[in-house]
């Protein structure tokens, strides 16, 4: 069997400048902060971040946000860190964070439709609104439905609660969010898990991304302190 | 102030039916968890990926990994049950939740809702909003009638739309609005305030039903 289990700056050693990356997490419950802090160490720059919001400042993808590694970000809300507005405001251009909206569920069902092979989705989401400009509308038996395409990237960090060596994986609670969907829909799919077993302990009835999908584990992550 | 929050989240409250599927926006919307009446039992959705949100935890008592929409540490309920995104979003699209309740910057007549951009402001980001509204059985909206004296009750919004023709119900302070193929419909009335107090505080015709009640309090 393949020896997926790496240090996490091994895990991230090949990513480069420029990559895209989704990052699991909603306000950064169910991010893999030891992923994020080994791409800190790592210092690449001009990164697309995917991933539901922008964290908050010294956590989840916040982190990336301060030391300047984002360039695009999609992420549905990014209200609650006041430093994406600072960074799209700022009169150097070369620091000019570019902040793509999409809705939430759109996002979900777009990174969705990617890891299933999916030419795209209809969804009534943002007919008649902004989010509709320069997409197709098309009517489905008397209703306008928005075509949104499928999302894909070259990296997914995952946060996993427990994973066994093959890389099936549980995610405790609210954590799981965008994990198991983001697990399908990228090339590279590194798991930062809290507890590390042997494959077969966890209960096949229980795992919710199989171990097909994840090409490096990570332990070590730790529940988050208050 | 605090009443009339009470008072509109009271009124919301009573709209709801034991059973209901309910996603609850952030603020004022959220305190109508605290007036379901008697006997009856709804389920909340987190649309982060679960179903019974319970009351909040004691201080020291946290599970850092469960939080809710506004990034708040939550419990659960006996029955809850956790998923992914793309499963929480199902629920919403697909006509699984049967009613939400939201603030609003601008409702208009025929039920279009603007409530995610202030203009001048820095965009926050729709979230969850545009699926909520666009895929809930019944949408509520629950907001004072006017802001400093200005209406947000308008024949046609004039910010950007959260969506359009999605708006069922209006329960701001003063009374109780439908929105209906005819236009925007007065319900009920609060008996502190005329009809002429009400006609005032909207910034489009509003019809008088027939059937006109005083508004319900506690």
């Amino acid at each position: 069997m393949i020896n997926k289990i790496k240090t996490a700056r091994e895990a991230v050693a090949e990513i480069q400048d420029g990559a895209s990356i989704m990052v699991g997490g909603f306000m950064a419950t169910g991010t893999p902060e030891i992923l994020i802090d080994a791409l800190v160490e790592k210092g690449v720059k001009d990164l697309t971040i995917i991933c539901n919001d922008a964290g908050v400042p010294g956590r989840g993808v916040g982190k990336l946000l301060t030391n300047g590694q984002i360039k695009t970000l999609i992420a549905s809300h990014v209200g609650l860190n006041p430093e994406v507005a600072q960074r799209m405001n700022t009169s150097v251009p070369e620091d000019k964070l570019e902040c793509i909206l999409v809705p939430q569920g759109t996002l979900a069902e777009r990174i969705r439709a990617a890891g299933a092979g999916l030419g795209g989705f209809l969804t009534p989401t943002g007919v008649g609104t902004i989010v509709a400009e320069g997409k197709q509308v098309i009517n489905m038996d008397g209703k306008d439905y928005l075509l949104e395409k499928p999302l894909k990237a070259d990296y997914a960090f995952l946060r996993g609660s427990v994973t066994d060596k093959f890389g099936n994986t549980t995610y405790n609670e609210a954590t799981r969010n965008f994990n198991p969907l983001m697990a399908t829909a990228a090339e590279h799919v590194i798991v930062g898990t809290c507890e590390i077993v042997e494959t077969g302990e966890i209960d096949p009835n229980h795992v919710m991304t199989p171990g097909i999908f994840v090409d490096a584990i990570v332990g070590g992550e730790k529940p988050w302190q208050i | 102030m605090a009443d009339i929050k009470v008072r509109i989240a009271s009124r919301v409250a009573k709209e709801l039916k034991d059973g209901d599927v309910v996603n609850l926006g952030i603020g004022l919307p959220t305190m109508v968890a605290n007036y379901i009446p008697h006997g009856v039992d709804i389920v909340l959705q987190s649309e982060n990926g679960f179903l019974g949100i319970g009351p909040a935890p004691e201080k020291g008592k946290e599970d850092v990994d469960l939080v809710n929409a506004g990034a708040q540490y939550v419990t659960v309920k006996t029955g809850a049950s956790f998923f992914d995104s793309a499963t929480s979003f199902g629920i919403i699209r697909g006509g699984h939740v049967d009613a939400t309740v939201l603030g609003s910057l601008e409702v208009d007549r025929h039920g279009n809702l603007a409530n995610w951009i202030v203009p001048g402001k820095m965009v926050p980001g729709m979230g969850g909003a545009m699926d909520l509204v666009s895929g809930a059985e019944k949408v509520f909206i629950a907001m004072q009638d006017t802001t400093k004296g200005v209406h947000k009750i308008l024949d046609e919004c004039t910010l950007a739309y959260t969506a359009i023709t999605v708006v069922d119900m209006l329960d701001p302070e003063m009374g109780v609005m439908e929105i209906t193929p005819e236009g925007l419909v007065l319900k009920e009335l609060h008996p502190e305030f005329t009809l002429d107090d009400i006609k005032a505080a909207t910034g489009c015709e509003l019809i008088i039903s027939p059937d006109l009640k005083p508004m319900e309090e506690e």
